[in-house]
């Protein structure tokens, strides 16, 4: 049930991202070119999504236990530090090079885009590249603490 | 600023916005979780026993979504102006940069936003203006 309810999350996910005209990078640079002529279709996008999702959340903040007996896993975190605000600018700039953020990327490979299969998998190296940073770093750390003690 | 619009479809965005709300609507009622797709994804790369399988699913669901929308209509072209150098570096700055600020436009911007998340108003209005500046700069300042 959990699995089926995933893979119906992430269809229907889909679904809204062809329907919304978001897995068409050409639409989301539109939207990002305020200096051009500008395409407001991705703010409405946003819109209906939040619109849907503040009820959905309201809803699952008051419980502890999902629809279907899932443990509840909110995010808990609230710091805004330079992590949060180096990462999302690294992302933000990596999305105006191409016009792919990971799910329209995943929505246009599964529509059979050779380009598309090509920024997955950049995107794939790319999230490699940072778990083997953050290992290295931890395994540092560690290492630092014993010689420390 | 001028509009464009020949390329504006408000209502379309809009239900389709809609869908994607429904979806993570779904995903916090039904499996408890955010769903963030480079989130979703990156806990792929260091698999917890358990912990795979859903996530396969999810990301799954988004990958046949052309399939199943292609049974009932016609697909929307996709237009993919980069060439294969810019979709290198777009794709490695997306990957490191989701995971380094755990989230992108779903985890952050969606789901974050409906939550009334501070934390992810910041992520989101640094993402968003990152790239307006990169487009900015791209198309305005070097004409690619």
């Amino acid at each position: 049930m959990f699995v089926l309810s995933a893979l119906l999350s992430g269809l229907v996910f889909g679904l809204g991202l062809i329907v919304s005209g978001m897995a068409n990078p050409a639409k989301v640079l539109g939207f990002l070119d305020l200096a051009g002529a500008w395409d407001p279709s991705l703010a409405f996008v946003m819109g209906g999504a939040i619109l849907v999702g503040f009820f959905a959340f309201l809803m699952a903040k008051k419980r502890t236990r999902s629809f279907i007996g899932a443990e509840m896993k909110l995010p808990t975190a609230s710091a805004i530090d330079s992590r949060l605000l180096t990462g999302s600018a690294l992302f933000g700039a990596g999305w105006g090079v191409a016009g792919f953020c990971p799910g329209p990327g995943l929505v246009a490979l599964g529509m059979g885009e050779p380009k598309a299969l090509v920024f997955v998998a950049a995107m794939l190296v790319g999230m490699v590249i940072f778990s083997w940073r953050e290992k290295r770093q931890s395994n540092a750390a560690s290492a630092c603490a014993a010689g420390a003690a | 600023m001028s509009i464009d619009w020949n390329e504006f479809t408000p209502w379309l965005s809009l239900f389709g916005g809609m869908l994607i709300g429904l979806a993570a609507a779904m995903f916090v009622l039904l499996n408890g979780r955010i769903a963030g797709i480079s989130g979703v994804l990156g806990g792929l790369l260091t698999p917890l026993r358990g912990d795979v399988l859903w996530r396969v699913a999810f990301i799954g669901g988004i990958v046949v979504a052309p399939m199943a929308y292609s049974i009932f209509q016609a697909l929307p072209p996709v237009q993919i102006d980069a060439d294969y150098a810019a979709l290198i570096v777009a794709g490695m700055l997306v990957g490191v940069g989701t995971q380094y600020g755990a989230g992108c436009t779903s985890g952050h911007g969606v789901c974050g936003l409906s939550r009334l998340s501070l934390r992810s108003l910041a992520a989101t209005a640094t993402f968003m203006g990152a790239g307006f500046a990169t487009v900015f700069v791209l198309r305005h300042v070097f004409s690619f």
